[in-house]
């Protein structure tokens, strides 16, 4: 039971309530009423994260906020909640991105606007589950879930393709989970309780421990997406509406990270030290040749989505790379957990520039019904504060300093160099196509002359899709310069998670 | 032969079927043209007074009657589990009988007939008592599925069905024959007392009993290689009797599976988990992979129901009494995903027009979105996937049989219901994703909407409780295992 108030339970259903009520208004209330309602549902959602954040304990790594219920006693399977510093920056991004999702596509979405709001309700309640489950199978359910919302937005609301792209993510995904769902019932079996707490104390042979590490690989890389299981994020990102890419990009993709922290490094630390080599061999892959396939796309949202993929190799990097460092003579005391830290802030840093960039091509596409690249052209002349603001999230997106994309990539560059100087230099690699695929999309979108007349008669943005950008700039900019707020929070996390990593658990 | 009155009240609903049977038939005979509905009512009295029996009866686990029938914990929740299903059959098949004129009062003693069966077959402990089940469910299941005389795809429906039907029954008795041979008893319990002092020389004579015995029960679960009477029976079938034999005989039958392999057999229970693993990855692999090329809904959903045979045999695989427990919990789930899976089709079928086809679905979400999300709740159910109950039946056998050892079979349970999930979503994609054709309005009868409504939401209810009906489960196979 619990002593304080129940907010993580409150962050889960108030949303699903929400959404609930939503779907029974829309006969009755006009479509407007349902926005605001649904804008109402996710500010109080931030708002309630304000006291986590006040009261949360930088101190200490063990789990806070507990909340336990009873649900299975057959097979010790309970309703278990808390967070630590990571899970705790992982729902503050979820609340803040959803809303953002909701302010950047305020006026885009006419079709069925009641299942639409009540989709991305269903979709912020499930993933703060995610975040905030300490039961393995609870964690598994709120994850599997997250995939019935977003199969609809994307197959519902999306472009002409929609359908394939629905379905390939349906499917792709749902087979990794389905391999996690074998690792985590042996776990479970094993440990005779589904507590997460009960699986870090499990001693296990290496065999099995590389069994499990495959079922987990499957699972989260998947999702992550790590080459060369990343083919559905680029039809998936194109063919959603820029409401499902932001939330996709954002969050969906952070499950699986949060997943490789929270279960494989700790539970299975050998066949993750035996196999480091390959995991980061997988991230410079995904961090070198993605960026270069993402400098000939000529579909704007295919550019974003394969840079997503990029940055995304940087947190695996991050992840998987405080193994190698170990193992090396000459490391410096403290890379790992710099690593480590990094590849944490580039899930956060990544959510925020990864939802601008999405948002402005989405508000570029509601305009001009049109992702390629060949047209567009000038846009500067007639949209210049969606081109200010937009040129400035590519440069985060670049890495420039004193955005928040710099924090991240240089954390985890700084402590690569402790595991291997190739690697180091990879991996810096990415601030050179960073700048290449980014910059050069922008200067062909938004500069030069004016491509036609569509171009010169568009709209610029304005209401809530200004603020969403401006919101997003902000934090961007906040972070980039004083990340030290968010480092706080993550400083305990990482010296346990590093703690549970550095011991074998063979036997 | 005594029959004293205390053995015969925990069989008061079975008895009570009974009689509301034959009023039915009598009814029907003399007051047909006065009240012309009066039978599908006695038949509903009657199974609704036989659920209020069973679920009040004292259970025991000593055999009754001579040691031919029991009333224990596990046969009283499969025997709820048939009635509900038949309820849920009769009422959204209502209006599809109507409207196409099949003779109702014969429609409706035949159903009530063919649930008594099943009732005895539920609680049957010998195994004459266990065919005499058998046959009385059989045989009013033939009739019904030709009822619609004037449609040649019924009544060749019902020609595959009888008589593969009694293949399978001959099967069987072919079967118990062999083990009254070596044994020289009917009563279950008394078999598995002596099966344990059979000699080696005479053990061939029971594995073979036993292939002929798995051959019945896989025909009536429709586990493959048995399974091929399935999707021409479901198909052909009028969709108020295909509702009626998709559910309820499913649990007769997973109850045959219990009487006979846990109760009559559990010394050989190394040979049939042998012979159930192979059935289980066949029916999951051939119905999975064969579903995903149909396009009709129905024979789609025949496929469907192979595949979950095979998880539901994965449940007797693991051998112990949580497995049985995952296997019974597996079938009262899915007794309640099938009913809502078929109601749409019921629910969609008009005068003249059978929506029977998955293009008949299309744009539901436009036309109709309330049935459209409850339709998708019993998708992802089948499926697989949480929040919904259909998730934890899988979760419970899964983990059954990784808990003996067999994770491999997990992995490929798992590979192919994947696999399955496909056809689950592209319902869900027609329904969603796609334009309606036919734009008119819909005209859907009330009760019949209000019962697809409690049914799909039952699964969201389950799959966010699922510990009542785990506890319910396990308590029975239990003290099924333990007295």
């Amino acid at each position: 039971m619990t002593e304080h108030m129940p907010i993580l339970s409150f962050l889960i259903g108030l949303p699903i309530v929400s959404g609930s009520i939503i779907l029974a208004m829309k006969k009755v209330a006009r479509p407007q009423v349902l926005r605001y309602t649904a804008l109402l549902t996710m500010v109080v959602s931030l708002a309630l994260c304000l006291p986590l954040l006040m009261q949360f304990d930088t101190q200490t790594y063990s789990m806070q906020f507990a909340e336990s219920y009873a649900w299975l006693p057959a097979f010790n399977l309970n309703y278990n909640l808390a967070i630590d510093g990571l899970s705790l920056t992982m729902i503050v991004l979820t609340t803040f991105t959803t809303l953002i999702a909701l302010m950047a596509t305020w006026y885009s979405i006419e079709d069925r606007i009641a299942q639409y709001l009540a989709s991305f309700l269903f979709l912020q309640g499930l993933m703060v589950g995610v975040f905030a489950a300490t039961d393995a199978m609870l964690f598994y359910i709120f994850f599997e879930a997250t995939l019935i919302p977003m199969y609809l937005i994307i197959g519902i609301w999306g472009s002409s393709n929609r359908v394939y792209a629905a379905i390939k993510f349906f499917l792709f995904t749902f087979i990794g989970s389905a391999m996690l769902l074998v690792a985590l019932i042996y776990l479970g079996v094993q440990a005779k309780s589904f507590a997460i707490d009960a699986f870090y104390a499990l001693k296990l042979s290496l065999p099995v421990q590389i069994l499990i590490f495959i079922g987990f690989l499957l699972g989260f890389a998947i999702k992550i997406p790590m080459w060369p299981f990343h083919t559905w994020l680029p039809d998936a990102h194109t063919e959603a509406p820029a409401g499902g890419s932001i939330v996709l990009a954002a969050i969906l993709l952070k499950l699986g990270a949060y997943g490789f922290l929270r279960f494989a490094l700790p539970i299975v630390p050998d066949a993750c030290s035996n196999l480091a080599w390959f995991m980061v061999t997988l991230s410079l892959i995904a961090i070198v040749y993605i960026a270069l396939v993402a400098i000939v796309q000529k579909d704007m949202k295919k550019l974003i989505a394969y840079s997503s993929i990029s940055h995304m190799g940087f947190v695996t990097l991050g992840c998987f790379m405080i193994f190698l460092i170990s193992q090396s003579e000459h490391a410096m005391k403290q890379a790992g957990a710099l690593g480590l830290e990094g590849a944490m802030f580039v899930m956060i840093s990544h959510g925020f520039v990864s939802s601008a960039l999405f948002a402005g091509v989405g508000f570029l596409y509601d305009r001009m019904h049109s992702r390629e690249i060949k047209d567009f052209g000038g846009i500067i002349n007639s949209m210049p504060m969606l081109a200010a603001l937009f040129l400035f999230f590519a440069l985060a997106n670049a890495g420039l300093p004193g955005t928040s994309g710099f924090v991240g990539e240089f954390m985890v560059i700084l402590a690569s160099l402790n595991a291997g100087f190739w690697i180091a230099l990879l991996a810096a690699t990415t601030l050179i196509f960073g700048a290449a695929y980014t910059l050069w999309m922008y200067k062909r979108v938004f500069f030069g002359a004016v491509a036609n007349d569509k171009v010169a008669s568009l709209q610029d943005i304005r209401g809530f899709e200004l603020l969403a950008f401006v919101a997003l700039a902000v934090a961007v900019l906040f972070f980039g310069i004083y990340p030290d707020p968010i480092l706080k929070l993550l400083h305990t996390t990482t010296q346990h998670l590093l703690s549970l990593s550095f011991v074998s658990k063979l036997g | 032969m005594e029959f004293p009155l205390s053995e015969l009240l925990p069989f008061a609903n079975i008895i009570t079927l009974l009689i509301f049977a034959c009023t039915a038939l009598v009814a029907d005979l003399f007051m047909q043209k006065r009240y012309p509905h009066l039978s599908y009512y006695i038949a509903l009295v009657g199974i609704v007074v036989a659920l209020g029996l069973t679920v009040n009866s004292t259970i025991s686990q000593t055999a009754l009657l001579q040691g031919q029938a029991i009333q224990d914990g596990v046969g009283q929740f499969l025997q709820v589990f048939v009635l509900v299903s038949v309820l849920g059959a009769l009422v959204y098949g209502r209006h599809y009988v109507l409207e196409r004129k099949i003779m109702q009062g014969e429609y409706y003693v035949l159903a009530t007939l063919s649930t008594l069966g099943m009732l005895v077959l539920v609680s049957a402990h010998s195994l004459l008592t266990l065919y005499l089940g058998v046959e009385i469910m059989s045989l009013p299941l033939y009739a019904m599925v030709a009822l619609r005389k004037e449609h040649a795809a019924s009544v060749e429906a019902s020609l595959k069905y009888f008589i593969m039907g009694a293949i399978a029954s001959a099967m069987l008795l072919y079967g118990f024959s062999l083990i009254y041979g070596i044994t020289g008893h009917i009563v279950l319990s008394d078999i598995a007392a002596s099966l344990k002092t059979v000699p080696a020389s005479q053990h061939i004579i029971l594995e073979f009993a036993l292939v002929f015995i798995v051959a019945a029960v896989g025909f009536k679960l429709a586990a493959v290689p048995f399974h091929m009477w399935a999707p021409d029976v479901y198909t052909g079938a009028p969709t108020s009797v295909t509702i009626f034999l998709s559910s309820a005989p499913k649990v007769a039958a997973v109850a045959m599976l219990m009487r006979l392999m846990v109760i009559a057999m559990p010394s050989m229970l190394p040979e049939w988990r042998n012979i159930l693993i192979v059935l289980s990855i066949l029916s999951m692999g051939i119905g999975n992979l064969l579903a995903i090329a149909q396009t009709n809904f129905k024979r789609m959903l025949a496929y469907s129901a192979i595949s979950h045979a095979g998880f539901i045999l994965l449940g007797f695989i693991g051998g112990n009494a949580e497995g049985y427990a995952a296997a019974i919990y597996y079938i009262a789930v899915y007794v309640l995903m099938t009913l809502g899976a078929f109601g749409i089709i019921l629910l969609l079928s008009k005068q003249g027009f059978e929506a029977e086809m998955i293009e008949d679905l299309r744009g539901l979400n436009k036309r109709n979105p309330w049935l459209a999300f409850m339709l998708l709740l019993i998708m992802f159910s089948l499926a697989g996937i949480p929040p919904l109950v259909g998730f934890f039946a899988k979760l419970f056998v899964l983990s059954e049989v990784v808990n003996v050892g067999l994770t491999w079979l997990a992995v490929v349970a798992l590979l192919f219901a994947i696999m399955g999930t496909f056809y689950y979503i592209r319902i869900v994609k027609t329904m969603y994703f796609e334009d309606p054709i036919e734009t008119s309005a819909m005209v859907t009868a009330s009760d019949t909407r209000t019962l697809f409504t409690l049914n799909s939401l039952m699964l969201i209810v389950l799959g966010l409780l699922p510990a009542a009906l785990w506890t319910w489960s396990q308590t029975a196979v239990t003290t099924l295992l333990k007295g």
